[in-house]
């Protein structure tokens, strides 16, 4: 049997302590909350500058901008937690999804909420119209509704009621509403296409980490079934 | 070894903050001083003597502040914001632009001198941008015609061709501006003698900034606003429809004659509304910018959903 010795007991003691440490931070209500504050941020943001006269000469087009940017964000930060709690081994990381996919959700809501308002005025003919002619708008309109039922089936009760299996596959619509999401953004912009086109690039690697996931985990697949179709 | 490093000084601690303040003054004084000449009056912000003219709208001026602080100007970057922040780089004096091509006179003129050939006057335009915002700007200037006939256009010459400067030391951001640089434009003939069109070399009295286009820039009011090119070196006289940066980079979206019009769509968004910078909820967009009285008449007979 090796002997440790002190350094290296000294090290698995203090690589355990801060693991005890950051499982309880993982678990924490704290952190969740805190989480939520600093998703809330941009929106914080938003009410600050407009309080201080300072969404630009346009504010309608830079709130709508603006939240347009988080919702991408948001989307493929969420799309993140997968590939990073897979490398890192960290499993309670899937705690905070959901909470960062309703903040992409929220941000799109506000977004719609300006176009529909203050570009629109709630004209249901002009927005059909819009809906219909500009493939931006039409591309952007599905992300939003794709959104939707990952939305409305986003609570624990609505995972259950659907059962693991479908609710994921339901899910996956992520994919798509953040393509959707950057496609709508890079056509809409003149000719600098450095942001949409970074996006785009992130949800390369982030869709690419999951093929390469599948295709390793493939023939494993028949004996782990009743695990993984318990992960949600 | 530690080799140490001095203590970081900075110009602040060896220069003082009056002398540093009064920079100009001070090195206008040594020039002086020394015989030199003295310095150039900075072009920012000088105000301008000119005259009111006829030319305004009965409509609510957009506050300075918005007009020099939301503009495209893709050398100076793509975001609204970025050429009021990044413009301050471009040297607008001294200034020469070059006129040439099919010209009896061609020649280089000096900013100052251009402005002489007439009297500056303050035109109150409706100013309509391609994606659907619009604001209403006091420029100051003179009418293109006048400067076109100080060189003296041949009978062949049909078209005018305009260059804005590009120097990537003053504009490091224009290599991501999507676009091929310098920027260029392009009017017939008979649109630049309209005694619309206008060189404007300033806005609300006071020379222009440079994220609006110093020092001498074109204004089309019943056009796009991009049509409007800025900080002009070179107008060329042809008789050939010139090149125009937009056109080059999307022809299907940005048409030769960008002339405001609500009918014909950008493939992209509508053109039959905008928002008027100030304004929440947006409002119809007039023919030719509400222009049509004076310059539908140049394009009588031409299908403006062909020639858009």
């Amino acid at each position: 049997m090796p002997i440790r010795s002190p350094v290296s007991t000294l090290a698995w003691i203090c690589a355990n302590f801060i693991e005890t440490v950051w499982k309880k931070i993982l678990f924490s209500r704290w952190t969740k909350a805190t989480l939520f504050a600093v998703c809330l941020i941009p929106a914080a943001l938003l009410v600050w500058r407009g309080f201080q006269g300072d969404l630009t000469a346009n504010p309608v087009e830079y709130i709508e901008h603006n939240t347009g940017d988080w919702t991408i964000r948001f989307l493929l930060i969420t799309l993140s937690v997968t590939p990073l709690r897979k490398i890192f081994t960290q499993p309670l990381l899937t705690r905070y999804r959901r909470m960062l996919g309703l903040f992409s959700f929220f941000y799109v809501c506000v977004h719609m909420l300006m176009y529909l308002t203050f570009d629109q005025m709630f004209d249901p003919a002009a927005i059909w119209a819009d809906v219909v002619k500009r493939p931006y708008i039409t591309v952007g309109t599905a992300g939003l509704l794709m959104l939707i039922p990952l939305a409305v089936t986003s609570t624990a009760a609505m995972v259950r009621r659907l059962g693991p299996k479908r609710w994921q596959l339901l899910h996956r619509l992520i994919y798509f509403a953040t393509l959707a999401g950057i496609i709508h953004f890079y056509w809409l912009v003149k000719s600098d296409i450095r942001e949409p086109l970074m996006y785009g690039v992130i949800l390369a690697l982030l869709m690419l980490f999951r093929v390469r996931m599948w295709l390793s985990n493939k023939p494993t697949s028949a004996e782990t079934r009743p695990l993984t179709a318990t992960r949600t | 070894m530690l080799i140490r490093k001095p203590a970081d000084l900075r110009y602040s601690d060896v220069t003082p903050k009056e002398l540093y303040l009064n920079r100009r003054r001070f090195l206008a004084a040594g020039s002086a001083a020394l015989g030199a000449l003295a310095l150039p009056p900075t072009s920012n912000a000088a105000s301008l003597s000119f005259s009111k003219s006829s030319y305004t709208v009965d409509e609510k001026l957009t506050p300075k502040d918005d007009v020099t602080h939301y503009n495209n100007y893709y050398e100076f970057g793509t975001g609204k914001e970025e050429p009021a922040r990044y413009a301050n780089t471009l040297i607008t004096s001294p200034w020469t632009v070059e006129f040439g091509g099919m010209v009896n006179k061609p020649q280089k003129l000096d900013i100052t001198s251009i402005i002489k050939i007439a009297p500056l006057e303050e035109r109150i335009y409706r100013h309509r941008c391609v994606e659907a915002w619009s604001m209403v700007i006091p420029w100051i200037g003179l009418p293109l015609s006048a400067v076109l006939k100080q060189v003296d256009p041949k009978p062949g010459a049909k078209y005018v061709a305009f260059q804005t400067l590009h120097d990537p030391k003053q504009m490091p951001r224009g290599k991501y501006a999507g676009i091929d640089l310098p920027y260029v434009e392009g009017l017939r003939l008979d649109e630049a003698m309209h005694p619309l069109a206008i060189l404007a070399v300033g806005l609300y009295g006071e020379s222009l900034p440079n994220q609006n286009g110093a020092p001498i820039r074109l204004v089309t009011p019943w056009k796009y606003g991009f049509k409007g090119i800025k900080s002009i070196v070179k107008i060329t006289l042809t008789d050939k429809e010139p090149p125009c940066t937009w056109n080059i980079t999307n022809a299907r979206e940005y048409g030769f004659y960008s002339n405001v019009n609500p009918q014909v769509d950008h493939p992209r968004w509508t053109q039959a509304s905008e928002r008027r910078i100030g304004e929440l909820f947006k409002r119809k967009t007039l023919p030719f910018n509400g222009y049509a009285d004076q310059v539908a008449g140049l394009y009588s007979g031409m299908d403006l959903r062909k020639f858009y």
